[in-house]
């Protein structure tokens, strides 16, 4: 997503003369054309995370829209404090974008790895949180990143759609992927690509509706996820990220406050349990996210 | 006639002194230490366009009583000072309410990066005004301080003057005891900036000496202020203890009447 990231903001900042890009000098084979295209808006601000989130803040009070770009662990923990008071209680139209977030950068270990970033950021007062679900995904989520007025958080990973799937759809903060063919048994909902590891197999077995969740908190509850719920009464929720705080316990209070009667399954990262490390799809697999344990876990659901 | 700074000063520690006492509330040594610094600002330094960000967001009442006075915020404001439902705290509001007041601080080591944002935008913006960042000891303890120096000095932020109110005292102790900040001049020399030092930052014209010696910079200044926690109350002068304690009825008295006697 990196790449089509980088893209989409060289053309973004094209048309949008107040868009500052700081980065935490990190972008090394990806922001080289963004650099080139914005000249004196491409700021490094060196290794120092926690300037350069308050520099943004200094730079939107002055009208302009600053964008924060690291790793996503260092644009996120590093700089938290200066996120929670500088921007968003003031409410400022910053966005912190953070590359490789969950297991993203694998083998690099823990200290690379976002595992709580929704959960700090999206209870933060104004924020958006806002996760594509796959690299075609990244330009509808980063224009409706920055449709959103206030601050804001992107969280770039990797993934590709499965074409078998028909088109895309277009982003939404919530989309149906998958609509089951007869009365369903299961409903999946799932933030980021991760939820792409859920989705072989489902459109063969016919009783799974999938839901795409991209953005936190959520805006609005989607009316075919709450109808879809009620009728299979049991709900999967898959996310690269912890369960504190994570989509398992949006999607369960928003259902709650609907009054919606359901199980939740909830797959979500489970940190380091054994202390080791490895690539992102080893710790997937740790965590029950990779395809083959999702579809274990898919097959013992609607048995 | 314009009233002298002097004068002002004595109006503005009168009015500190009764927020204070009204609220029953601390952090009053800390607002004495910087309030030589914020009328200098408010009444012979800043233009209507330039910015001053209170870093030791704890020395609110010397800002609002400053700002008040300067008529950069209604005086109005001040009656609610510490009530429930007021725009102004014990630390300055986040709320952009008030104009003169940028930004929301009193977690230290975010003033000079916030300076440093406001400075920088004038490269896109093409607006022209200088700002003003006043920093405490402490404030020179946070990591994120000098992470600003740093890129204060690499982009040359020539409209960026810090004032760092040293006082020598920080939260529960001397400066010179819990981390030693000097030689504070040549740290912050050494990081970049056009450093003069006012000997007696409680004083007008060494703060106007310090401020003049560095009028020709072209990249950031600093302005170390020399100053005395808690000063023009001889109880509160170079006292740890009053960032934290409010006065009772015959301090508050005590302190008035100095106030008054050494204007």
């Amino acid at each position: 997503m990196r790449k089509d990231f980088s893209q989409w903001i060289e053309q973004f900042g094209r048309r949008e003369s107040r868009l500052i890009f700081l980065t935490g000098d990190l972008g090394f084979g990806a922001l080289e054309n963004v650099s080139a295209a914005l000249g004196p808006r491409f700021v490094n601000c060196g290794v120092s995370e926690q300037n350069m989130v308050s520099l943004a803040a200094g730079l939107a009070r002055q009208g302009l829209r600053p964008l924060c770009y690291s790793i996503a662990p260092f644009a996120v923990f590093r700089p938290y404090e200066q996120t929670r008071l500088d921007v968003a209680l003031h409410n400022l139209p910053v966005k912190i974008v953070g590359n490789g977030g969950g297991y993203g950068y694998g083998i690099m270990g823990a200290s690379h790895h976002a595992l709580e970033d929704f959960a700090v950021l999206s209870c933060l007062p104004n924020f958006a949180c806002v996760a594509p679900l796959c690299n075609s995904d990244v330009a509808g989520a980063a224009e409706a990143l920055f449709r959103h007025e206030g601050p804001g958080y992107l969280r770039l990973g990797l993934g590709l759609w499965p074409e078998s799937l028909g088109a895309l759809p277009a982003f939404q903060p919530v989309r149906q992927l998958l609509a089951a063919r007869q009365p369903p048994k299961l409903t999946v909902a799932g933030i980021g690509p991760v939820l792409l590891n859920a989705l072989p197999g489902l459109p063969e077995n016919g009783v799974t509706d999938v839901f795409a969740v991209s953005q936190l908190p959520l805006p609005a509850l989607d009316d075919a996820l709450i109808r879809s719920v009620t009728a299979t009464g049991q709900l999967l929720v898959v996310e690269e990220h912890a369960a504190r705080g994570g989509l398992g316990e949006y999607l369960a209070a928003a259902l709650a406050r609907e009054g919606v009667s359901f199980k939740l399954h909830h797959r979500h990262a489970v940190g380091y349990p054994a202390g080791r490390y490895g690539s992102q799809s080893y710790h997937q697999k740790q965590s029950g996210l990779d395809p083959a344990s999702l579809q274990a876990t898919v097959t013992g659901l609607i048995a | 006639m314009r009233p002298t700074l002097q004068t002002i000063r004595q109006q503005c520690a009168e009015q500190l002194l009764a927020l204070y006492q009204k609220a029953h509330a601390g952090h009053i040594g800390s607002s004495l230490s910087c309030l030589e610094i914020l009328v200098d600002l408010c009444f012979e330094r800043m233009a209507a366009s330039d910015v001053v960000i209170l870093s030791k967001g704890h020395a609110a009442g010397a800002l609002y009583a400053t700002l008040s006075l300067s008529g950069r915020m209604p005086e109005a404001a001040l009656d609610t000072f510490y009530q429930d439902g007021t725009l102004l705290a014990a630390h300055p509001p986040c709320s952009g309410a008030i104009k003169a007041i940028p930004f929301g601080t009193g977690s230290l080591g975010h003033g000079l990066s916030l300076a440093c944002g406001t400075v920088f935008s004038q490269k896109f913006t093409g607006e022209k005004f200088h700002t003003y960042a006043i920093l405490s000891d402490g404030d020179c303890n946070e990591g994120s301080t000098w992470e600003a120096a740093l890129f204060a000095a690499h982009h040359q932020l020539a409209h960026l003057t810090v004032i760092v109110d040293l006082n020598g005292l920080q939260g529960i102790g001397y400066t010179k005891d819990i981390l030693k900040l000097d030689p504070i001049a040549d740290k912050w020399r050494a990081f970049g900036f056009a450093v003069a030092v006012a000997d007696d930052g409680n004083d007008f014209a060494s703060l106007a000496r310090a401020h003049a010696e560095l009028a020709h910079a072209t990249g950031p200044r600093c302005v170390i202020a020399r100053t005395v926690k808690g000063h023009g109350v001889s109880y509160m002068q170079d006292k740890m203890e009053w960032h934290y304690l409010p006065m009772n009825a015959v301090q508050y008295d005590q302190a008035c009447g100095e106030t008054r006697a050494n204007p």
